[in-house]
């Protein structure tokens, strides 16, 4: 994958096996603030992308276009070889509508800054709800296999906790249990320990180690923990002013970065 | 003016039959307010204009015209039209309809009050919107405006002696009858005040009690 690929110019190129997210020209502004300029970018199955740059140069806008919380103001977004925001209808490209986009999406997951549990509902039944009710999951399956994921992010014996009787550490590793509950091809993750206490940021961070050696997710990553970067990413991407500066493996961005940008990011956050 | 304790006595069956008259509108009349609050907050967040205005024209204009002036409109106006309904039917609507023009701006604040993060959350997990609201949305924003919908059942039940004048004998009523009849008004009225202060001020610390357990 690239971050700086000639962008093509058929809009719908065949589908290379292996390229799973592609950001086209995509461009996105905040009234007169442009955070995504004319971006491409791909992404492979199974890699595991970090983005990293100053806050405001776009990075968690990337993360929300792919979850169509915000949607682009110019260009397209492909997942799996699908439109994720558009259609084809009679050879042109049209605005999806919300089943389509409700199809593509269910192949992305998300875990969130403050991780927003239910907090109305029981750990277990936050992690069941969605596969019950748009997986199509029976009630036992769907137990079962939360019950596995609490096992898996090391919180086997709150199934039956209320997320506010929970420490924030404890509360994101259920929110990436729900995301997982979901098996998606991607799973997004949106600053997952800024919002944590010092001492609760490792938990998480072993339990998203542990699912990017033992799994073939796609992770897409915004996170200023560079040492997390460097351990689990296949890439790293710098942005700046909504644009990708520079991508390469995370040894040579955090080794022997070509960009002076990247340089003074990095000396300022490492 | 003495107080006479046998109108007391002679009072008291009719006084029963009247709190259990109001109590039977505060009821069905709060069950009216809360579910048709929820219809027009529900309307009033719908993405389509066609129905989002007439809501809105009526819920305010409900709200901003006296209960008395609807309560002679569903009563004397309404038979016009063919539609004739008993006093009681006829107050018990009127009150659930007024204070649900109240309920729905509760309802509002309520759902506004759901942190965003929530509906990302859910829309992140693909939730249907249907599903979003009743089991994402609604229970976090009911929960935190119970103690508001308690504080337009106790303004309900003292608005309800309102009824009185289309005919309903709820307390007041009874009371009124009870003085045209005997010429004894200061013992009937006294022990409808009383009741009405027993019912509002428990309820009213009930409700108290209630919001420091629900809205964190």
């Amino acid at each position: 994958m690239s971050a700086d690929s000639t962008p093509t110019d058929n809009i719908n190129p065949a589908v290379d096996g292996s390229e799973l997210i592609r950001f086209d020209k995509v461009t996105k502004r905040f009234g007169s603030n442009v955070v995504l300029d004319n971006l491409d970018f791909s992404v492979n199955s199974g890699k595991h992308v970090t983005l990293i740059g100053p806050s405001g140069s776009g990075k968690t806008t990337i993360l929300r276009l792919l979850m169509t919380l915000l949607s682009p103001d110019e260009g397209t977004i492909k997942v799996g070889g699908e439109y994720l925001t558009h259609e084809e209808r009679g050879g042109k490209l049209v605005p999806a509508g919300e089943k389509h986009t409700r199809e593509v999406r269910k192949n992305i997951g998300m875990v969130f800054q403050q991780f927003n549990l239910f907090p109305n509902m029981k750990v277990l039944r936050n992690i069941t709800e969605a596969p019950v009710h748009v997986l199509g999951l029976s009630k036992d399956e769907a137990d079962e296999r939360a019950r596995e994921l609490l096992d898996q992010v090391g919180l086997g014996d709150k199934a039956d906790a209320y997320p506010s009787q929970l420490s924030g550490g404890q509360q994101q590793r259920v929110a990436i249990a729900r995301a997982l509950a979901m098996r998606p091809q991607v799973l997004l993750l949106d600053e997952v320990t800024s919002a944590l206490d010092p001492e609760l940021v490792a938990g998480v961070l072993d339990v998203l180690r542990d699912i990017a050696h033992s799994t073939d997710i796609t992770m897409l990553c915004v996170t200023h923990e560079m040492n997390f970067a460097r351990d689990i990413s296949d890439q790293v991407l710098m942005f700046d002013s909504g644009r990708v500066i520079e991508s390469g493996s995370a040894e040579k961005i955090f080794g022997d970065p070509d960009h002076e940008r990247t340089r003074e990011f990095l000396s300022a956050v490492l | 003016m003495k107080w006479d304790w046998s109108a007391v006595g002679d009072f008291m069956p009719k006084f029963w039959d009247g709190l259990l008259v109001t109590l039977q509108a505060l009821v069905l009349g709060s069950l009216i307010a809360f579910a048709l609050g929820l219809v027009w907050a529900l309307a009033q967040r719908s993405p389509l204009k066609a129905v989002r205005w007439p809501v809105s024209i009526v819920t305010e204009f409900i709200r901003n015209t006296p209960l008395l002036v609807q309560l002679f409109f569903l009563y004397y106006v309404l038979p016009e039209w063919g539609i004739t309904l008993s006093a009681m039917t006829t107050g018990v609507i009127g009150l659930g309809l007024h204070y649900s023009t109240y309920t729905a701006e509760v309802y509002r604040a309520g759902i506004d009050g759901v942190p965003v993060g929530q509906w990302e959350a859910a829309k992140a997990l693909s939730l249907p919107r249907a599903r979003t609201w009743t089991a994402v949305i609604l229970p976090q924003a009911i929960r935190r405006v119970v103690p508001a919908l308690g504080n337009y059942v106790v303004a309900m039940l003292k608005d309800s002696p309102m009824i009185m004048i289309i005919g309903v004998l709820e307390m007041l009523g009874e009371a009124r009858q009870f003085g045209s009849q005997t010429f004894q008004m200061a013992e009937p009225v006294t022990i409808v005040g009383i009741a009405f202060i027993l019912i509002a001020y428990p309820a009213s610390l009930l409700l108290r009690a209630l919001e420091r357990r629900l809205v964190r």
